[in-house]
C-alpha cells in the first residue's frame, strides 16, 4: 500500500449550473456520524438563496417548455451517471448517515431507481391527472396539467440521499424548476449530487443546491414572491409553521412535512401533484352536420 | 344612440318567493337564535328594501355548529357511497323544481338580474349536485387510490356574488365524499343558503350534515380558525385568503382557496370583432363585473383598436341597467353600497392617474346601490385599474402590438385566475393558451361555467380546483 495522500475535494453550491463558494465565504465543518471532520461545506447565505432563486426563474422557461420526453431522458441520464459513480456516493452515504457498506448501497441502489421511475413519468402524469371534460354545451374543454414554478425544496434531515433524491426528482420531472436547501448535518452527498446533474444535460438552474443552516436559508426562501411553492420536507414542526406563516405572503403551495419512515418505499404521484397546477382551456365547438349525417 | 322602441316593463312575479321576517341559525337541523340573541338586517341592494333579519352567529354558536356536524360525520361518512348519492340527487331535483323561487329570492338579496339567476346560476347549482350525486359511489374510481376516506368536518366560507352557486360547488363535493359541513354565507346575502337548509330538510337529510351559520367576518375567522374543523373551504378577496393561510399554518387543516383576479382578455386582429365584442361584455358585465374571474383587463391588438372600441361602445348603449327582476334588464344593482363605494373609488383613482374614463349614457335608479357600465382607455400597466381587482363594472383597456407582448402584459399580474383570446387562428390560440398562467381559459368565449370543468387559480388566485373529478380531491384525505 501506497503512502500517497489523497487529494480531498472543495464542496460547493451548484447554483446556475455552475459550482460558486458562498458569497459570504463562510464554511462550516461537516462531521461524520462518529464526529470525525469530513469536510467544510458552504455555509450558503440569504444572498446564495436568492441568487439561485434568480436562475430557478431563469430556467423555469426553458425546462417548462421542454417536451416531456426530453425531460425524461434528462432524468433517465442522470440515473446513469449515478451508476457510473455508485462507489462514491455509497461512501458518502454510509459515512452521513453512518451506515454499513451494504445499507449505505441499498440507498444509492433506491436513489438510483428513483430517477429511473420519475424518468418514467414525465411524459405520463398530463394524461393521469388531465383529461377532456363533457360540458353541458358545445365547447370542447381540456385540462391539463402544468408545473406551479420554482418550487423551494427543503430536502429530509436524515435521509441525505435517498431522500434527497425523493423530494428533487419528482419536483423537476414535471418542468418545474428547485432551489434544494441540503440536509444541513449530511449536506455533502447532495451537494456531490450537483457534480451529477452538470453532467446529465440537465441545463443549468434547473436544480441548484444550498448547504447550510436550513432555518437560515428557508426563511428568505419561503418569503420570496419569485417562489411559487415550498416542499417543507426537511422542517420541524416549529420551523415548518414559521415558514408556512411566511409562505401565505403570496400564496405558494405548501407541502407540509410527512410522516415518512421510509423514502425506500414506492413513492405515488402526491409530490408531483403537490407541484402542479391544473390548467382548463375551452373553446366552441360550433356544430356541423346538425341533422344527421350517413357516416 | 336614441332607441328606436322603448321596452316595456317585464318584472317578474315575486309573489313566488316567501320570506319570513327573521331566520335563525341552521344548526343540527334546527333554526335557532344566536347565543347572544343578535341578528342584522339584509336588504334588497336594488331598493334597499329590508328583506330579513338573520342571526349573527357567535363563537359558541360556530362551536356548537361543528359539534353537530362532527357528532353527524361518523354515521354519514359510513353510509354507502350510493344512499349519499340519492341525498345528492334529491337535493338537485329539489332545487330544480324550486328553482324559480330560488332565482327570484336570490335576485332580491344579491341585486343581479333575473336573466342571470334563471339562466346561469340555478341551473349550474342544480347540475353542480346533480354532477357529484353520481361521484359519491365511484370514488374508488376517481384515481385516489382504493376506497378514499373524507377528511371530517369542511368548514366553509363563501361570498356574496354568486352565493347559492358557490354554496353549491362547496357542499355537493364536501358531501359526496363523505364529510359534513359547516358553512357560512356572505353577510349582504344569507337568505339563499338559508332557504337551501329547507331544502335539506326536504330531502331528509340526516340532522348536522350540513350546517349554516349567518355572520359576518368574524364569524368565519372563527369557523375557519375552529380546532376540530378538518379542511377548510374559501372563496373570496385575496387578502383574506392569505390571511386564513396564516391561519392554518401549523395544523393539519387541509385547504382550498379561490381568490381574486384580473383576467386578461386578449383581442387579436384577426378576431371576430362582433363576437369579440360580446365576450368582452360578457366578460366584464356578467354579474355587473363582481366575478373573481372577470375579464377586467382588455387587451386589444394596435391594428383594430379604434374599430373594436366603436363597437364595444356602441355595444355598451344598449345594455339596459334597472330593476333586477325586470327580465329585459342586462345590469343589476352592485351587491352593497361597501361595494359600491370600492368601485366609486377604484374608478375615480383612474381618472385621477391620468386613464380616460367613459360610460354610455345610463340613468341611474335613485335609490339601491348602482355603478354605470365604465370602460377606461389610455390604460397602462402601471395604472391602479390595471392592477387592482375592482370587482365592478369597470374595464380598462390596454394595447399590445405582438403576441408576445400580450403574454407579457396578461401575465402581469400577481393574479392567474382566468383569461380570455379571440383570435380566428388555431395556433395561435393554442400557443398563447399554453403561455398564460392563469386556471380558466376561454378562447372565443367568455365566462363559461359547468360542473364537469375544474376552475380555480394560479399563483395568488389560490390553489385547489373545483368541479370536475378534480374538485374531489379538495375532500378527500389523499
Amino acid at each position: 500500500m501506497s503512502d500517497r495522500l489523497n487529494v480531498l475535494k472543495t464542496y460547493k453550491l451548484y447554483v446556475g449550473g455552475k459550482f460558486p463558494r458562498s458569497e459570504s465565504g463562510r464554511v462550516y465543518e461537516v462531521t461524520d456520524a462518529k464526529g470525525k471532520w469530513l469536510a467544510n461545506a458552504p455555509l450558503a447565505s440569504r444572498k446564495d438563496a436568492r441568487d439561485a432563486v434568480v436562475a430557478a426563474r431563469k430556467a423555469f422557461g426553458g425546462w417548462s417548455g421542454a417536451t416531456a420526453y426530453n425531460r425524461g431522458q434528462i432524468l433517465y441520464r442522470v440515473a446513469e451517471m449515478l451508476e457510473g459513480r455508485r462507489d462514491q456516493y455509497v461512501r458518502e452515504v454510509a459515512e452521513a448517515e453512518g451506515l454499513s457498506k451494504a445499507k449505505a448501497g441499498e440507498q444509492v441502489d433506491a436513489a438510483i431507481d428513483r430517477w429511473v421511475w420519475y424518468a418514467g413519468w414525465t411524459d405520463k402524469i398530463a394524461q393521469v391527472v388531465g383529461g377532456g371534460n363533457p360540458v353541458a354545451g358545445p365547447f370542447f374543454n381540456l385540462s391539463s396539467p402544468e408545473p406551479t414554478g420554482v418550487v423551494a425544496v427543503l430536502a429530509p434531515r436524515k435521509s441525505s440521499f435517498l431522500g434527497l433524491v425523493s423530494v428533487i426528482a419528482p419536483v423537476i420531472a414535471t418542468g418545474n424548476t428547485a432551489v434544494v436547501v441540503a440536509s444541513e448535518t449530511s449536506p455533502l452527498p447532495a451537494l456531490s449530487l450537483g457534480e451529477v446533474l452538470a453532467t446529465s444535460d440537465l441545463p443549468g438552474g434547473v436544480v441548484n443546491i444550498l448547504s447550510g443552516r436550513t432555518a437560515e436559508i428557508a426563511a428568505p426562501l419561503a418569503a420570496h414572491q419569485d417562489v411559487n411553492a415550498i416542499d417543507l420536507a426537511g422542517a420541524d414542526e416549529a420551523l415548518a409553521k414559521e415558514l408556512e406563516i411566511a409562505a401565505a405572503d403570496n400564496l405558494k403551495r405548501v407541502l407540509r412535512p410527512q410522516p415518512v419512515d421510509n423514502w425506500a418505499a414506492t413513492s405515488g404521484t402526491d409530490r408531483m401533484t403537490a407541484f402542479l397546477e391544473t390548467k382548463t382551456v375551452w373553446h366552441p365547438t360550433g356544430s356541423l352536420g346538425a341533422s344527421g349525417s350517413a357516416y | 344612440m336614441a332607441p328606436v322602441f322603448e321596452y316595456a316593463p317585464a318584472p317578474e312575479s315575486r309573489s313566488i318567493v316567501d320570506i319570513a321576517p327573521s331566520y335563525g341559525l341552521f344548526i343540527d337541523g334546527e333554526f335557532a337564535e344566536a347565543a347572544d340573541g343578535k341578528a342584522f338586517k339584509t336588504v334588497s341592494p336594488s331598493t334597499e328594501e329590508v328583506l330579513s333579519e338573520v342571526a349573527e352567529a357567535t363563537e359558541a354558536d360556530v362551536d356548537r355548529a361543528v359539534k353537530a356536524a362532527r357528532a353527524a360525520f361518523e354515521k354519514w361518512s359510513a353510509l354507502p357511497g350510493s344512499e349519499r348519492a340519492k341525498y345528492l340527487f334529491r337535493i338537485a331535483r329539489i332545487i330544480q323544481e324550486r328553482s324559480r323561487e330560488l332565482a327570484v329570492l336570490e335576485t332580491l338579496d344579491n341585486g343581479k338580474p333575473i336573466r342571470e339567476t334563471r339562466d346561469a346560476d340555478l341551473p349550474l347549482v342544480a347540475a353542480h349536485f346533480f354532477y357529484y350525486a353520481g361521484w359519491a359511489d365511484k370514488l374508488d374510481h376517481a384515481g385516489y387510490g382504493a376506497d378514499p376516506r373524507p377528511l371530517g368536518v369542511a368548514g366553509q366560507v363563501i361570498p356574496w356574488n354568486f352565493p347559492l352557486l358557490m354554496l353549491a360547488w362547496k357542499i355537493a363535493p364536501a358531501l359526496a365524499t363523505g364529510n359534513t359541513v359547516v358553512l357560512k354565507p356572505a353577510e349582504t346575502t344569507p337568505l339563499s343558503a338559508l332557504f337551501f337548509a329547507d331544502i335539506c330538510r326536504q330531502a331528509g337529510l340526516p340532522k348536522g350534515v350540513v350546517n349554516i351559520l349567518t355572520g359576518d367576518g368574524r364569524a368565519g375567522a372563527a369557523l375557519i380558525a375552529h380546532p376540530d374543523v378538518n379542511k377548510v373551504a374559501f372563496t373570496g378577496s385575496t387578502a383574506v385568503g392569505k390571511e386564513i393561510a396564516r391561519t392554518v399554518a401549523g395544523t393539519r387543516k387541509k385547504v382550498t382557496l379561490e381568490l381574486g383576479g384580473k383576467g386578461a382578455n386578449i383581442v387579436f386582429d384577426d378576431a371576430p370583432i362582433d363576437q369579440a365584442v360580446e365576450g368582452i361584455v360578457n366578460g366584464i358585465f356578467f354579474n355587473q363585473g363582481q366575478v373573481c374571474c372577470a375579464g377586467s383587463r382588455l387587451l386589444v391588438q394596435e391594428s383594430v383598436q379604434d374599430e373594436l372600441l366603436d363597437s364595444l361602445k356602441r355595444r355598451l348603449s344598449t345594455l339596459r341597467l334597472g330593476d333586477p327582476l325586470d327580465k329585459n334588464t342586462d345590469i343589476g344593482a352592485i351587491n352593497s353600497a361597501e361595494q359600491l363605494a370600492r368601485i366609486t373609488k377604484l374608478a375615480d383613482l383612474g381618472e385621477a392617474e391620468g386613464a380616460e374614463r367613459w360610460s354610455p349614457a345610463c340613468e341611474l335608479p335613485e335609490n339601491g346601490y348602482w355603478f354605470a357600465p365604465t370602460l377606461f382607455t389610455n390604460v397602462t400597466q402601471a395604472h391602479t385599474v390595471a392592477r387592482d381587482e375592482i370587482f365592478g363594472p369597470v374595464l380598462s383597456v390596454l394595447t399590445f402590438r405582438t403576441p408576445d407582448e400580450a403574454v407579457a402584459k396578461a401575465n402581469n399580474t400577481p393574479y392567474g385566475l382566468s383569461a380570455g383570446i379571440w383570435t380566428e387562428k388555431g395556433s395561435r390560440i393554442l400557443a398563447v393558451a399554453n403561455k398564460l398562467r392563469a386556471g380558466v381559459i376561454w378562447s372565443n368565449t367568455f365566462n363559461k361555467f359547468d360542473p364537469t370543468s375544474p376552475f380555480g387559480g394560479y399563483k395568488e388566485s389560490g390553489f385547489g380546483r373545483e368541479g370536475g373529478r378534480h374538485g374531489l380531491e379538495a375532500y378527500l384525505d389523499v
